[in-house]
């Protein structure tokens, strides 16, 4: 089972390189689902299978869906090589980047030791019990998000119709 | 841990029903094309295929041979990863999408106890929605990647009716799940045994969950009809409209992988129809033992070929909807009376457990 949790992540480490890294739009978007797609596999892995769905259906499924959409329509080119600005940035930029890596993984393994991996415990991760904590003690947080997906719905109309 | 010879065991077995039932359903998909050329010829007072073996049953083979020796054109300028990426995915999304669907009961055999079911997950109908979000991709992706103006906007048509059409498919299904208050297809499935008893003239009908959920199954089978990108609801792919839409770039081969996954699509929507309305497998099983595992199997494939049937007979006699008529129809009409369709079902069961 380790060997799973390793591929995946790696995966997903690859595919969010590939996601700053690419030169067309379209396949940043493409390895962000990727991304995404690996992350579902690592929520199986910790024992919630119905999150791992919804990531997929939710995230991969419909919100990657209008990012391509709207990639594919605005038509965004493919980006040039960069011509001479921020000189400073990519001279500075990776040995500043692997520096605060480093510092992250220093911090981890101090905190939390190289032998603590996440692991499944026995815990409930079923719809049930998911429908029964959100509509008991998270009801307030679910009902504002109702009223706010549903203002992002009224204000998509609005910018879109011509003429009410 | 399980022991290692039961993970051979179990590589072996699901090696094994992963080829038997891909070979199953390649088959079935080839043979669905020629089935859906006789009916429509016979809708439209004419033979269709005839010449090709006996009353045509070879033309399946005739025209895949076709599809491998056709030239293979590629358009100018267009995007070469994702054009070759858009058949693959959606070939991948229609196939990957048959590994939960359970075809019959379990049977011992050497003392393992083997489920007619490639794997039973507890979420097995969030995969199937899951796997169908995915697919919607390849319909986009295929649509832009050919650097032309009719399959650009084909694809895009195509997405955006599929987005829309998934919800409503998926509410059409809630009404089954709360009933059913599992997400196991094999759960669903087994509590629809049995006949209704005690029910005046409805006795001796089976207790499928059509009787239940009526409005939620016409909900979920028109909104599957358009989710397949079939008729009436094939405006993106029509001939008269956009050349033939998304895949008008797409010659031989892929071509042929676009057309298969159609039909494996419109097989899997069957296949949960049957499962989440007419009891799936269910049906009078008797006899010696290897006759009780055959017989389910019989009832499903009869069942799912009675919705294939109805889904090409529909294809025959309907007129397309224009697409702003489609949007308005999956927004307007299905997605309310789907809702409806919840709200009524939370509250009889609601009554129902709290007598």
């Amino acid at each position: 089972m380790e060997i799973l949790f390793y591929i995946f992540a790696v995966l997903a480490v690859a595919a969010a390189l590939s996601v700053v890294l690419q030169r067309t739009p379209v396949y940043s978007a493409l390895s962000l689902i990727v991304v995404l797609a690996s992350l579902a596999v690592l929520y199986l892995l910790l024992g919630a299978p119905f999150i791992a769905m919804v990531q997929v259906i939710v995230y991969a499924g419909a919100i990657m869906v209008l990012f391509v959409l709207v990639i594919m329509l605005l038509n965004a080119g493919h980006e040039g090589p960069s011509r001479g600005k921020g000189r400073f940035a990519r001279w500075a930029g990776p040995p500043l980047l692997v520096a605060f890596l480093v510092e992250f993984v220093v911090l981890i393994w101090k905190q939390f030791g190289f032998t603590e991996v996440a692991r499944a415990e026995a815990f409930d991760a079923s719809p049930a019990a998911i429908g029964r904590l959100l509509f008991t003690g998270y009801v307030l947080p679910f009902e504002v998000t109702s009223i706010l997906i549903l203002v992002a719905v009224l204000g998509a109309v609005v910018l879109a119709k011509k003429h009410l | 841990m399980a022991t290692s010879s039961s993970i051979e065991f179990l590589l072996i077995e699901s090696v094994i029903k992963i080829v038997v039932v891909m070979f199953v359903l390649l088959t079935a998909i080839a043979y669905l094309t020629w089935l859906e050329r006789k009916v429509i010829g016979h809708i439209q007072a004419r033979w269709g295929p005839y010449l090709v073996g006996p009353h045509g049953l070879l033309q399946p083979l005739a025209d895949g041979l076709k599809f491998m020796f056709k030239e293979d054109i590629v358009p100018l300028d267009a995007d070469r990863v994702v054009y070759w990426l858009a058949p693959f995915l959606a070939f991948l999304m229609a196939f990957l999408s048959i590994a939960v669907i359970p075809f019959g009961e379990s049977f011992t055999l050497a003392g393992h106890t083997i489920a007619l079911q490639i794997t039973d997950l507890n979420v097995g109908l969030l995969f199937i929605f899951a796997v169908t979000s995915l697919g919607v991709y390849s319909v986009a992706l295929a649509g832009w990647s050919s650097n032309s103006k009719y399959p650009l906007l084909g694809g895009l048509r195509s997405s955006a009716q599929m987005i829309s059409y998934e919800i409503s498919l998926s509410l059409g299904v809630i009404g089954v799940l709360m009933i059913a208050g599992t997400l196991s297809l094999r759960e669903i499935v087994n509590q629809q045994a049995g006949l209704w008893a005690h029910a005046g003239v409805f006795s001796l009908f089976p207790r499928w969950n059509l009787l239940l959920q009526p409005v939620g199954f016409l909900v979920y089978f028109v909104a599957a009809i358009a989710e397949t990108n079939r008729i009436p609801f094939d405006l993106p792919e029509g001939e008269t409209e956009l050349v033939a839409g998304f895949h008008t770039e797409y010659s031989s081969f892929k071509f042929a992988i676009f057309f298969m996954s159609e039909y494996a699509n419109m097989v899997t929507v069957s296949c949960i129809a049957t499962l989440l309305f007419f009891g799936g497998w269910l049906g009078p099983a008797f006899g010696p033992a290897w006759l009780r595992v055959l017989l389910p199997v019989f009832w499903f494939v009869l069942k799912v070929f009675c919705f294939l049937f109805f889904y090409i007979w529909v294809r025959g006699t309907l007129p397309r909807f224009r697409y702003d008529q489609l949007m308005a129809f999956g927004w307007k009409f299905l997605l309310p009376v789907g809702l409806a369709n919840i709200l009524a079902t939370s509250a009889v069961v609601t009554w129902v457990h709290s007598r």
